[in-house]
């Protein structure tokens, strides 16, 4: 059994850069890496593209990321876990398998089971944001729970080198390393609270290492643009030590692990995932050297009865349309040339919007004080049913070029299909999770 | 001289669906009292009148010397429906740091 377990996270999210996994693998000592690459709408997303193409619906970076990752994880004996899976994990493990024959590698595959619950779901079910039945917001597209660790142990036992899953709650994806390589009972739920504490931190990958952080005035981050993603040295009791490689760019400190510690939290007494609820408000951060942090404290209380599951379903189309005004009385004529597209189209959509960018288009017209800037870009943002209809938001816009104010310049357009996510609770024993594996 | 929350704390602001969570700090761990009495849930929901739809829920954390508020509604129908330029609203914990105190 390890004294000491190092984990990196090389990717927080779908679109993540690629290049820090790489540094994290070949420099960082790691037993394993995580890359965490699924919010809630990128896994309705995946669906859909899975319903398009049955041998789709895994993350879209996933090829690269792993030809690149591949033969440095061989070397150097590191394990990933990532829920890149996605929607498909199966596609995904098969694409991984076809990647590691080219690079002749042998490599096992575990895929984790049982995330998706569509057909569980019978539509009459109340969502949380809402109260209001699924079906009542639109075609339901996909159903996914989010698993804990007692779903990705199995899978790490089957001594794959990667374990691919869809839907798991993210802070599960360290957590999971942790209870197996520790030993941990499951049922502990103060030690389960402290790794749930360490895999939060973590989950976000370049966010707690001066990403989402930095400001040049009051929180300087030095060399941010070869940013590096953090590594946890966790101890069998659940204290962390987080750090990152030597010679990346950023910032690990009290003020970094903090933000992140508080992150999308609705309450730090009380943060729900699969394996337990977690209490965040006694953690502790001492900062030990340059760039390297120690965690200690957090607790919990027993694993919640049911699940989270994030329903997708079709919410319509958005248009949108921009164009820039400059020079004497910029914001004047943009303004009118709101108003135009308004008056024409406005009372055909059910939420229509205009900003002024530069102007009050983030926070409306309370905290921008009427400044007046050289240029003034002008948007127009509609959401339709029809998408023919959504799709004249643009063109109308663009018309402006000539049927509007003068000086009119660098119109653009946009559409884009909107798939809208509620949640639900689903009992846990209405979830059977699986593992499959593969090997080349 | 009037101050400005930018002046002396940080923050960083989160979402969950509609739900937007900012959290806030100060720059120096010996302002967190004048945090705690200024920054009220009301006075937050007073400043971002525009924005904060629904009920605000003010958390304090003495022991991190954070305060952290959960607003509800407050991101125009969440992420992935909502028309706004800024969907998730990740810009809002500056909205936040432009409070007079």
């Amino acid at each position: 059994m390890k004294k000491k377990l190092r984990i990196g996270c090389g990717a927080g999210f779908s679109g993540d850069r690629l290049e820090p996994a790489l540094i994290l693998t070949q420099h960082g000592n790691l037993d394993y890496l995580v890359l965490e690459c699924l919010a809630e709408r990128t896994i309705a997303l995946a669906q859909k593209r899975k319903q398009q193409d049955p041998n789709a619906g895994y993350d879209i970076l996933l090829e690269r990321r792993i030809e690149g990752l591949l033969p440095l994880l061989i070397q150097h004996g590191t394990r990933l876990i990532t829920n890149m899976g996605a929607a498909n994990p199966i596609s995904g493990a098969k694409k991984i398998l076809e990647i590691a024959q080219g690079l002749r590698l042998k490599i096992k595959v575990a895929v984790v089971l049982g995330d998706d619950v569509f057909h569980h779901i019978q539509g009459t079910e109340l969502s949380l944001e809402g109260n209001r039945a699924l079906t009542s917001y639109g075609k339901l597209i996909s159903a996914n729970a989010y698993l804990g660790v007692d779903t990705i142990i199995p899978a790490l036992k089957t001594d794959a080198d990667i374990i691919l899953t869809g839907r798991v709650a993210d802070p599960s994806l360290f957590l999971a390393p942790m209870v197996y390589e520790f030993g941990w009972d499951p049922e502990n739920a103060d030690l389960m609270g402290k790794g749930t504490v360490i895999g939060h931190l973590m989950e976000c990958a370049g966010q707690i290492t001066g990403g989402y952080f930095a400001d040049p005035v009051t929180k300087p981050v030095p060399n941010m643009d070869i940013l590096g993603h953090p590594i946890v040295e966790v101890s069998q009791d659940g204290l962390g030590l987080i750090s990152k490689v030597e010679g990346t760019g950023g910032l690990i400190n009290s003020q970094t692990a903090k933000e992140q510690l508080l992150y999308e939290v609705l309450d730090p007494e009380k943060y729900y995932t699969p394996d337990v609820i977690a209490d965040f408000r006694s953690v502790r951060f001492e900062e030990v050297t340059t760039n390297q942090i120690k965690v200690s404290g957090g607790s919990g209380k027993s694993k919640p009865e049911t699940l989270k599951v994030s329903v997708g379903y079709e919410a319509g189309w958005i248009g949108e349309g921009e164009i820039s005004y400059a020079g004497a009385n910029a914001v004047e004529r943009a303004k009118l040339a709101g108003e135009i597209i308004k008056k024409r189209i406005g009372h055909h959509f059910e939420e229509f919007r205009i900003d002024y960018i530069g102007q009050s288009s983030l926070h409306g017209e309370s905290l921008s004080y009427g400044s007046s800037p050289y240029e003034i870009r002008l948007r127009i943002a509609g959401k339709s049913n029809e998408k023919s209809m959504a799709q004249l938001v643009g063109e109308e816009v663009e018309a402006l070029y000539t049927n509007g104010p003068a000086g009119g310049g660098g119109a653009r357009k946009y559409l884009h299909e909107v798939i809208g996510v509620v949640s639900i609770l689903l009992n846990r024993n209405q979830i059977q999770p699986s593992i499959q594996v593969f090997e080349s | 001289m009037s101050q400005k929350l930018a002046d002396i704390a940080h923050s960083r602001a989160g979402d969950k669906g509609n739900t937007l969570v900012l959290s806030l700090f100060p720059l120096d761990d010996k302002d967190y009292e004048l945090l705690v009495e200024k920054v009220t849930a009301e006075k937050v929901k007073h400043h971002l009148a525009h924005q904060l739809k629904g009920p605000i829920t003010r958390h304090e954390i003495p022991e991190l010397q954070a305060l952290l508020f959960t607003c509800e509604n407050a991101l125009a129908s969440g992420v992935t429906t909502s028309l706004a330029m800024d969907a998730h609203g990740k810009s809002l914990s500056y909205a936040l740091l432009e409070m007079a105190i």
